[in-house]
């Protein structure tokens, strides 16, 4: 175990006790939003929505059902579905396809390899927004404008680059004897990838799948561009049509559709936390922290 | 130690060499059928999704093309004309945009870098802490934070009242042209859990001798901050402003939200990216659109590459560049 580094707290008590408090009071500040959330969402429709308090001076869960309804006869349940659907289609695509061409980057020998590492990296500064509207075009002439499509093909075809760049970084960091043992035994590629760098890349897939589902959850733009029908509404652009159709006037059933809005996310984060805020394994190190330059956000 | 619990926050750091073995023939030749079998989903992604979209709406960029009815009209450079000299929305859109990055960027990365000072060196609890402290960068992009955020400073909210015990009138900051950036602002910086886990992880790397000396020879805290931690994490640094700009330059969310979808009040959060999804998609001007994409293309190029060639002068690689 290394030392603490450079910043830490002096040795004198008074210092300690003063990070101690200063940490405490940043996090509750922190938090305040989330737990307020949590609270409008409890409140009854005879309190004032927008008080100050985290405590509702009368529970009730009635904001749930009312909310559940939803926008225009479609309900949230249409709306997770939804969601679920987009979410499942990029995970599946990202994993299995960006694993694939980190393998070959990171593994594998083959002309240009260089060159087309450098493209993955100039992607990934690419700004998504300037795609929109090519990408818009094409989409409406494939006739897939109201589908998922949009949403989950390129993933499959690996334009998340970002999720490229992790696995290679995360295999390259991998002792390569392995390999090497392997190609001695004439291993061929593909059972180099399926008997040595698919069990051990394990931390990168999940961390693949874990930050593909939430971001993807949280995705907003292009589904408002792509499913810009209620029905086909994804649970964060159902839950804006469900703001703008009234949930001002009705704030207790807006904040708790919030609020399971976010739930699928903040359950991934509690199962997950370790492995994505981890200062010192490979995969923590690498997946969670870059904000990735892309649209969505 | 299993292979991934190792420490390899250098790998941020320092490029890892690629393998320098030359293989026998028939085995390169292998490699390379599979690595451009392995490739093909990514190369036909690259080529069909984004290179060519790329180029089209660059060539679209020259057009007047109404979506709706198919017509299109080859107008020359009219609308890089139109947006630079007869546009005053669009004027205003690049100075949302600038204020925004210009401002949320910094501080995003400031209060990160502090936090992750904060929270270094603790034991107790360290793991918890750095778990609650990043889970606002995950659930902050989204809409019900967006919802939320307009909510908590809008009149007679959170916000207000908690300003209001120290004498300060209640207004409704999130839809006031005045203040309204200001609060899309503060929700971008709330978000500073992702650049602080960076930020950690740099600094359990900083060789503890170092800091270690630098305090026997009489150093006070802040200079070794100054003088050992931030040129140490200099290129940690470096990577966390361009990633973090690309990403605010591409704001939308949130804008979308507070704004009602039109950039309100008085286009007080109509960010570039929120502009030209009105322009294209609303409006369904899509050559305007596209000359918009490409002049942003350009300029967050530009500045990219200017964050880049101003690195030579604060960025230090251990043992020279790499």
């Amino acid at each position: 175990m290394t030392a603490p580094a450079v910043a830490a707290p002096g040795p004198g008590r008074l210092a300690r006790a003063a990070a101690a408090v200063a940490t405490v009071a940043v996090v509750l500040v922190l938090l305040y939003p989330l737990l307020w959330i949590l609270a409008s969402s409890l409140r009854s429709a005879g309190e004032a929505a927008t008080g100050l308090s985290l405590w509702p001076r009368e529970f009730t869960w009635s904001n749930y059902t009312a909310g559940w309804s939803g926008v225009n006869g479609v309900g949230f349940g249409a709306f997770f579905r939804n969601s679920t659907v987009v979410a499942a289609g990029a995970v599946v695509g990202n994993v299995v396809t960006c694993l694939l061409a980190a393998f070959a980057f990171a593994r594998l020998r083959f002309p240009l390899r260089r060159f087309w590492y450098a493209v993955v990296i100039g992607t990934l500064l690419l700004p998504q927004h300037v795609l929109m509207v090519p990408q818009y075009m094409l989409f409406r002439e494939l006739g897939w404008l109201n589908t998922a499509l949009p949403l989950i093909v390129p993933k499959l075809l690996a334009t998340d680059s970002f999720f490229i760049f992790l696995i290679v970084q995360f295999l390259r960091s991998l002792p390569e004897n392995y390999d090497e043992y392997a190609r001695t035994d004439g291993a061929s590629p593909l059972q180099l990838f399926r008997h040595v760098i698919l069990p051990l890349s394990r931390p990168a897939i999940t961390a693949t799948a874990i930050l593909t589902f939430i971001w993807t959850w949280n995705d907003f733009f292009p589904q408002l561009v792509y499913l810009p029908m209620v029905e086909d509404s994804t649970a964060p652009s159902g839950l804006h049509q469900y703001a703008i159709a009234g949930g001002l006037s009705a704030p207790g059933p807006m904040f708790a559709m919030c609020v399971l809005s976010l739930l699928p996310v903040l359950l991934f984060f509690v199962a997950f936390q370790r492995l994505l805020t981890s200062t010192s394994t490979t995969s923590g190190r690498m997946a969670a922290h870059l904000p990735r330059p892309r649209a969505r956000r | 130690m299993p292979v991934a619990e190792q420490p390899v926050a250098r790998l941020w750091t320092k490029p890892l060499p690629l393998p320098h073995r030359r293989p026998r023939r028939s085995l390169l030749h292998r490699e390379s059928v599979a690595g451009y079998l392995l490739l093909t989903p990514w190369l036909t992604g690259l080529a069909a999704i984004i290179v060519a979209p790329v180029l089209y709406s660059l060539a679209l960029s020259f057009t007047d093309y109404n979506v709706i009815t198919g017509e299109l009209d080859w107008i020359g450079l009219a609308n890089y004309e139109r947006m630079f000299t007869a546009d005053p929305r669009y004027w205003r859109s690049v100075q949302v945009t600038v204020v925004f990055v210009a401002v949320s960027v910094p501080l995003k990365l400031v209060v990160a870098f502090a936090v992750a000072a904060l929270l270094n060196g603790r034991r107790r609890g360290a793991g918890t802490l750095r778990a609650l402290v990043y889970l606002p960068s995950l659930l902050g992009v989204s809409v019900a934070l967006a919802i939320t955020w307009r909510t908590m400073f809008g009149s007679g909210g959170a916000v207000n009242q908690v300003l209001g015990m120290f004498g300060v009138p209640d207004r409704s900051w999130a839809t006031e042209p005045d203040t309204a950036l200001f609060t899309l602002i503060l929700l971008a910086a709330w978000q500073f859990g992702g650049p602080m886990v960076i930020y950690l992880a740099a600094m359990r790397q900083v060789p503890a001798d170092y800091a270690e000396s630098a305090r026997i020879d009489g150093a006070s805290r802040w200079r070794i901050l100054r003088s050992v931690t931030l040129p140490t994490l200099s290129p940690v640094i470096l990577l966390t402003v361009v990633m973090e700009t690309i990403a605010a330059f591409q704001g939308f969310t949130a804008a979308f939200v507070f704004g009602d979808g039109g950039g309100g009040p008085e286009d007080a959060t109509l960010t570039y990216t929120l502009y030209l999804y009105l322009r294209g998609f609303a409006g369904l001007e899509m050559g305007y659109a596209s000359a918009m994409a490409w002049v942003f293309l350009v300029a967050v190029g530009a500045l990219t590459g200017l964050i880049f060639w101003t690195s030579r002068w604060w960025v230090h690689y251990p043992g020279g560049r790499p």
